[in-house]
């Protein structure tokens, strides 16, 4: 049998290909290539093997860094999932008051992540801001710049206000996707308010919740912009995310080597761990 | 005992539901025959009282029920979607009803699996509705139903998105499945073949107001108006507008039909004459009427064939066994089954059916 090549279409993949290498692979290529040399500059490299890798894994900065990123995560998604999903579910279903929620609940996405960060900058000043002075007013003393618990809330109440519209436009998706009928259905049985929810609209929310789920997670785990605007990390290191600390190293100190060791152990945990809720999130369903 | 007294229904300033009054008896078949938006549904909500009637009220068994919510009656429904509850196996979807009245285990079990050997579910228990087919998820929610031992039991198009074999499956099935209950059916449909198949008593629909209610056969056979005549006929009846005189139809002085022996009692003057479309064929009996008439077009389907054709003016269907191969704009000779042709006055009332 003859068969005829034809290599003629590797042309049609090529921008894609070209794009790609220049976007993500060439990046990585030479972030890979720095994690595993040591450099002074005057483009001089020395092989380090797996000596960066070793350092970042052993130093206490590091395993600090990445507990305050899950504890940060996993607050912001204890937070924002249920509020999302009780506000989705008390949304009009028609009427005036859909385009004016939906309006609404998009303001905050549509703002980029450095201005929410000096918003809540500004609001949250004890001199000048209105959140600040007004707190202090009543008595509260608040400062997010000295106070741990205060910088750790005014960078959790910011995600909250930024992020939970996302969460309540895709629970509110799958919600006004669900038939009438079901709720008739539930009414005849003399289902109660929580059986609706548990058995029907939760099940139905469910492909929905589990996008949200990972965005948030995968958002919020890389978060940098907010604390590097509100707190700088600080007071001392305790909003020194993974990210920061990166940057800090990077640019701050130029430990390239180091630093690019931490971005691949950084990129493997987001993989790893999105990889992870995806799968327990989806084993439940039956593929029989 | 189902008492609709005087009920109205309006939404807005649409009244969806004219004044209604039907008596339902236990352990009777009803059918809501109408075309789609004519109410069915409407009327079945308030049945169930899942909606308020404007006006009017609803007894059940002597009981004025008007202002009872529906998880406080005795009430199941199947709708034309297959709604069962998407995360829960079929066992525990045909148990849902008496989970909710808080049944002990050992009564669910036994009801759910008379239920599923009833509906052939018994396989399929442990699947989740998504894993089973369009019939198998709606038998589901009919033994939902049928567990629920509910004294209304209301079907809305039950059958309406399965394929064609399923249906007549389900349909014989279904008057055996709920016949020993005892409760009161209400049975939702288009298909005027339908209504026929499932026998029973037949409410006829027309923009939000019943025609007739009767048996099923004598709403068929002897309608009160031309309204009901049409909504219980598919394809479309066959009408023309004609005068009787003396011992023939005629149309602009010429006679076209012979008045027929059931007919012969009506007085003398225009009428609407209407017909079935099987009632109209390409070879007669004896004592049937030949007319000539121009053909449009011929559909076949399957084994039957309709030919659209036009006789003074009116657009007329024969529905004949058979595939009749017949050129379009021809002119062909048709007989008319004179035995069952019906009259109506200028009004629409009935002054002669069928005997």
């Amino acid at each position: 049998m003859n068969k005829t090549w034809n290599n003629k279409a590797w042309f049609m993949v090529l921008p894609v290909l070209v794009l790609v290498a220049f976007s993500a692979a060439i990046p990585l290529m030479t972030v890979v290539n720095y994690s595993v040399q040591d450099t002074f500059g005057n483009n001089q490299f020395f092989w380090a093997g797996t000596a960066w890798f070793e350092d970042v894994l052993e130093s206490d900065r590091f395993w600090e860094a990445l507990g305050r990123n899950l504890m940060f995560s996993g607050i912001i998604l204890a937070i924002e999932i249920p509020l999302g999903i009780l506000i989705a579910l008390n949304m009009p279903k028609k009427g005036i008051g859909v385009p004016v929620c939906l309006v609404l609940m998009a303001l905050p996405l549509l703002i980029p992540w450095n201005v929410v960060g000096t918003i809540w900058q500004v609001f949250g000043r004890v001199d000048i801001g209105l959140l600040g002075r007004g707190l202090a007013a009543l008595g509260i003393n608040y400062n997010y710049v000295n106070n741990v618990f205060d910088a750790w809330a005014t960078l959790i109440v910011m995600d909250v206000w930024h992020w939970t519209s996302l969460v309540v436009l895709l629970c509110y998706a799958g919600l006004v996707s669900i038939p009438e009928a079901y709720y008739q259905a539930a009414k005849i049985d003399g289902a109660s308010r929580w059986a609706v929810f548990r058995y029907i609209q939760l099940p139905k929310m469910k492909r929905v919740l589990l996008i949200a789920f990972l965005l948030r997670f995968m958002d919020s785990f890389m978060i940098y912009t907010e604390p590097f605007v509100v707190t700088g990390g600080g007071p001392g290191n305790s909003t020194t995310f993974l990210s920061i600390d990166l940057v800090k190293m990077a640019i701050g100190q130029f430990d390239l080597g180091p630093a690019a060791a931490m971005s691949i152990i950084y990129f493997l945990i987001i993989l790893l761990l999105s990889w992870i809720f995806y799968t327990v999130m989806t084993s439940g369903d039956e593929t029989a | 005992m189902l008492e609709l007294k005087d009920i109205t229904k309006a939404v807005g300033g649409a009244t969806h539901i004219h004044p209604t009054s039907l008596v339902l008896e236990r352990g009777s078949l009803n059918v809501l025959l109408g075309p789609t938006l004519s109410g069915k549904t409407t009327l079945m909500r308030l049945m169930a009282g899942l909606d308020k009637p404007t006006t009017g009220s609803v007894w059940f068994d002597g009981k004025d029920v008007t202002g009872l919510r529906v998880q406080d009656r005795s009430v199941a429904m199947v709708y034309q979607q297959f709604i069962n509850y998407p995360a829960l196996t079929v066992y525990e979807n045909i148990a849902s009803p008496m989970r909710v009245k808080g049944a002990d285990t050992a009564a669910i079990d036994r009801a759910v699996k008379k239920a599923a050997e009833l509906l052939k579910l018994t396989p399929y228990l442990d699947r989740t509705p998504l894993n089973l087919s369009g019939g198998q998820q709606q038998r589901t929610a009919l033994a939902r139903a049928i567990v629920k031992n509910a004294s209304l039991v209301l079907l809305d198009e039950p059958l309406a998105n399965l394929d064609y074999k399923l249906r007549e499956e389900l349909r014989e099935e279904l008057p055996k499945i709920f016949s020993e209950s005892g409760a009161i059916f209400v049975y939702a449909t288009t298909e005027p073949s339908e209504a026929l198949l499932l026998g029973g008593n037949t409410a006829t629909l027309s923009e939000g107001r019943i025609t007739q209610f009767g048996r099923t056969i004598d709403v068929y056979r002897r309608p009160s108006d031309l309204l009901t005549a049409r909504t219980f006929a598919d394809p479309p009846l066959n009408t023309i507008a004609l005068e009787k005189r003396g011992d023939g139809f005629a149309i602009g002085g010429k006679p076209v039909l012979p008045v027929p022996g059931h007919l012969k009692h009506m007085a003398d003057g225009p009428m609407t004459i209407a017909f079935h479309p099987h009632h109209l064929a390409p070879a007669g009996r004896d004592d049937s009427a030949a007319l000539t008439v121009r053909t449009a077009i011929s559909e076949i389907a399957g084994s039957e064939s309709f030919v659209h054709v036009e006789f003074e003016g009116n657009r007329w269907v024969m529905l004949t066994p058979g595939i009749l191969d017949i050129e379009p704009d021809s002119e062909i000779t048709v007989h008319v089954d004179t035995r069952h042709l019906m009259a109506f006055d200028a009004a629409g009332r009935a002054i002669g059916t069928a005997g």
